[in-house]
């Protein structure tokens, strides 16, 4: 069957599985537009090229599938830059397709020519430019596969116009991926699966740290079972959250920079550390010098660069974290750990007592309070989809994860702006689940034209602006490190309800506490898109916090007043 | 300084991945050398880099992860058999020229072009052994150089073998949506 290499791309990508599509039209992508009109796949015309990709990204982070964002040459594809970087950093399968001058003037500065394989080669998992229609089938088919496979990442094809208008010969089963063959490196090294399993056997104060990794591969069952089997304790990066219930005795909690201290002072004391899918950030390490000095460590990861990089490692198992956990599992000898095990819940009662709810209300609004009733109103159990800030980590710190894939958030790169769009890909996801965008004034700020995609594409999300008129995570630093020289941090924003409106979406204003969880019913109870507008305390900061560089157990610690939430309060 | 070694796919864009990448790493390349294999779809790299075995195992890891490296290996600390090769145009007359052939021969190098006023003198060798033939030669004055950098190559039964290409890609196509 002949077919142009536009209709062979749409094809193609409807043969992969692909039902959404988040792009923007240009002068080079328009033969595959033209066919777009033609297939059956959906096209979500974003406002600007980093929304496609974080929507692409937002959509494979809640499927667990691969999103798909298109754009033009030049600027159309330079514009996607930063969503490809966000999805490598968090090693999300995204596909880019970005349109190309034709191959005859390839080099020559044509309008609109931008060397897009080039720019992104450092922020893709591969990427490729394709220039003849009878290898766009099999490039793709190929594009799918490593994005998803081994560690995962975005993926950048870039079609020239001619490859887009020429016809070929278009046969699926003869277009097989051809991917370079890899050295079969043997993952089951038996010495240091052995030490793995003699460490696991002999600790006495044990902690998992859970990361991104046990989510991409599928592994929740597996690590459930291999915590039961030592009962160990779990803490998680921000980016684990979700993959182990949150409302398990078991689960401390989040670590790290903004982590609560019982999860950071037990790691600092911990005689062994079982690093799982994560990658030792220095977000969630603190100064490396003086991190977990006692413990010995086991790394459980994919991604063979990723072993001894930022912390060394005493047993490695390289390989799937599902797979290395059933494997693992069995030699598990069941331990109580009950002494460590009090002795974490003792540091537990020496910090804040988690029910904010019932402190007294002080007519203030504080964001913690907000993402608290959040967390209650939707018992738990909505995507949330947060941008980057302070706002991220009260998400990360009041709303109880208990599910896989429920928060999306930007980790590895901290990109604002991501939240809004990601939010948009999510609900294409999961068209059924009830999605939250919470999401700063700042942030918001950076992406908020995909509102008129959310009215165009006739979705429903909701919109939580947790609005303290600050770009509040560095106003903080200014306020700890910078001696309160609070210099390009004071943000105007409009009147988030009243451009809403303009949108021709619902919204409304909440400034004080007891509007809050009515507010928030509103918003849930209506079947379409509305955004709310908590005005929220504007000085108030994240706690605690282990300044940047410091030691993980050296955290600024909530002070007694002005305080939201602490154990004396409540 | 670490050795590796590289197969890579022989198409356009591949050292541009590899050099970039260590650019990535903050490693500095002090050799670089690329040329085809006995498999014309492979290419084999020598790549010596300015960094410690720490560095060495992060670049051999991050090269395994690019699409189009088939195998990387840090082969620093075995036993190694290494290749430089150079072509050096030293200044040369009537006078001196006896002495130069001397010294040549000495370091078992070849004149492989004669001027009136100059020769090319092509050596290979260790790398000390051709900056041993540079020092000595400076004197008579070094008017060009051109070296390929170092190539190795393990010794004996220590096999470094590409991977064949001639076999699918093994890995299944994934699904868009996993989850339903």
């Amino acid at each position: 069957m002949k077919l142009t290499g536009a209709e062979i791309l749409c094809e193609a990508l409807t043969r992969l599985g692909v039902r959404e599509i988040f792009g923007y039209p240009g002068g080079a992508i328009l033969p595959v537009y033209d066919a777009l009109g033609k297939s059956k796949l959906h096209h979500v015309l974003v406002r600007h090229e980093q929304g496609a990709t974080h929507m692409a990204d937002g959509y494979a982070r809640a499927s667990g599938g691969i999103g798909v964002a298109m754009a033009t040459s030049g600027p159309g594809a330079t514009n996607m830059v930063t969503g490809i970087a966000t999805a490598m950093l968090d090693s999300s399968p995204v596909v880019c397709i970005t349109g190309q001058v034709s191959s005859k003037v390839l080099g020559s500065d044509a309008f609109q020519e931008i060397d897009i394989t080039g720019i992104t080669m450092p922020i893709t998992k591969h990427n490729v430019v394709v220039t003849h229609a009878g290898d766009i089938a099999r490039t793709l088919r190929e594009a799918f596969v490593i994005a998803k496979s081994g560690r995962p990442g975005p993926v950048l094809v870039d079609v020239t116009k001619d490859a887009q208008q020429a016809t070929a010969e278009f046969d699926w089963d003869a277009c097989t991926p051809k991917l370079p063959p890899k050295r079969v490196r043997s993952n089951h090294d038996q010495a240091e699966f052995e030490r793995a399993v003699g460490l696991l056997n002999t600790a006495k104060r044990p902690v998992i740290l859970a990361g991104h990794g046990i989510m991409v591969s599928g592994a929740m069952r597996a690590f459930e079972q291999f915590v039961r089997a030592g009962n160990y304790p779990v803490a998680m990066t921000l980016l684990g959250i979700g993959c182990f219930p949150a409302k398990d005795p078991l689960n401390l909690g989040m670590m790290g920079m903004h982590g609560e201290a019982w999860v950071n002072n037990a790691i600092q004391e911990a005689d062994l550390l079982i690093a799982v899918g994560m990658r030792f950030d220095d977000r969630v390490t603190g100064d490396l010098r003086t991190y977990a000095k006692n413990a010995r460590k086991i790394h459980i990861e994919i991604d063979r660069a990723e072993i001894n990089k930022n912390v060394n490692v005493d047993a490695a198992l390289v390989g799937d974290a599902r797979e290395v956990l059933e494997n693992l599992t069995p030699h598990v000898a069941k331990r109580d750990h009950d002494a460590w095990i009090r002795h974490i819940n003792e540091l537990k009662g020496d910090s804040a007592v988690r029910d904010i709810q019932s402190l007294p209300d002080t007519g203030h609004l504080y964001a913690a309070h907000v993402i608290n009733d959040l967390w209650k109103e939707t018992r738990g159990e909505a995507i949330v989809v947060t941008d980057v800030g302070q706002h991220q980590m009260w998400e990360a710190q009041y709303y109880h994860h208990d599910r896989p894939r429920t928060l999306i958030t930007s980790g590895g790169l901290g990109t604002m702006g991501f939240a809004l769009p990601a939010g948009i890909g999510a609900k294409f996801a999961k068209p059924d689940s009830e999605v939250w965008v919470v999401v700063g004034d700042g942030g918001f700020q950076m992406t908020m034209s995909e509102l008129a995609t959310i009215v165009q594409e006739k979705i429903n999300l909701k919109i939580a602006i947790i609005n303290n008129g600050y770009l509040g995570m560095v106003r903080q630093w200014q306020e700890f490190f910078y001696d309160k020289r609070y210099v390009a941090t004071p943000l105007v924003a409009p009147d988030f309800a009243a451009l809403a409106n303009a949108f021709g979406i619902r919204a409304e204003r909440v400034t004080t506490r007891s509007e809050s969880i009515s507010a928030i019913r509103t918003a849930r109870e209506a079947n379409e898109t509305v955004l709310l507008d908590f005005r929220v305390e504007q000085e108030d900061s994240v706690y605690p916090m282990v300044p940047a560089g410091a030691s993980l157990h050296d955290m600024i610690r909530r002070p007694q007043n002005p305080l939201v939430e602490t154990a004396s309060d409540a | 300084m670490q050795t590796l070694v590289a197969y890579v796919e022989n198409k356009p864009g591949v050292l541009n991945r590899v050099s970039s990448l260590a650019r990535r790493l903050a490693i500095n390349i002090d050799s670089l050398t690329v040329g085809p294999t006995e498999n014309e779809e492979i290419a084999r790299m020598t790549i010596v880099a300015h960094t410690d075995e720490r560095g060495a195992h992060r670049l051999e890891a991050s090269l395994e992860k690019l699409v189009d490296v088939l195998l990387a290996e840090n082969i620093s600390g075995r036993a190694l058999l290494e290749r430089d090769l150079a072509l050096i145009k030293v200044a040369a007359d009537q006078q001196n020229r006896p002495h130069l052939m001397e010294l040549i021969k000495v370091f078992r190098a070849r004149v492989v072009d004669v001027a009136p006023e100059s020769l090319i003198i092509e050596v290979s060798g260790t790398v000390d052994k051709i900056d041993g033939l540079l020092e000595v030669l400076r004197p008579f004055g070094v008017l060009e150089m051109a070296r390929t950098g170092r190539i190795s190559m393990t010794r004996g039964n220590d096999l470094l073998r590409p991977p064949l290409l001639d076999i699918e890609s093994s890995a299944g196509e994934p699904e868009v949506s996993k989850v339903k």
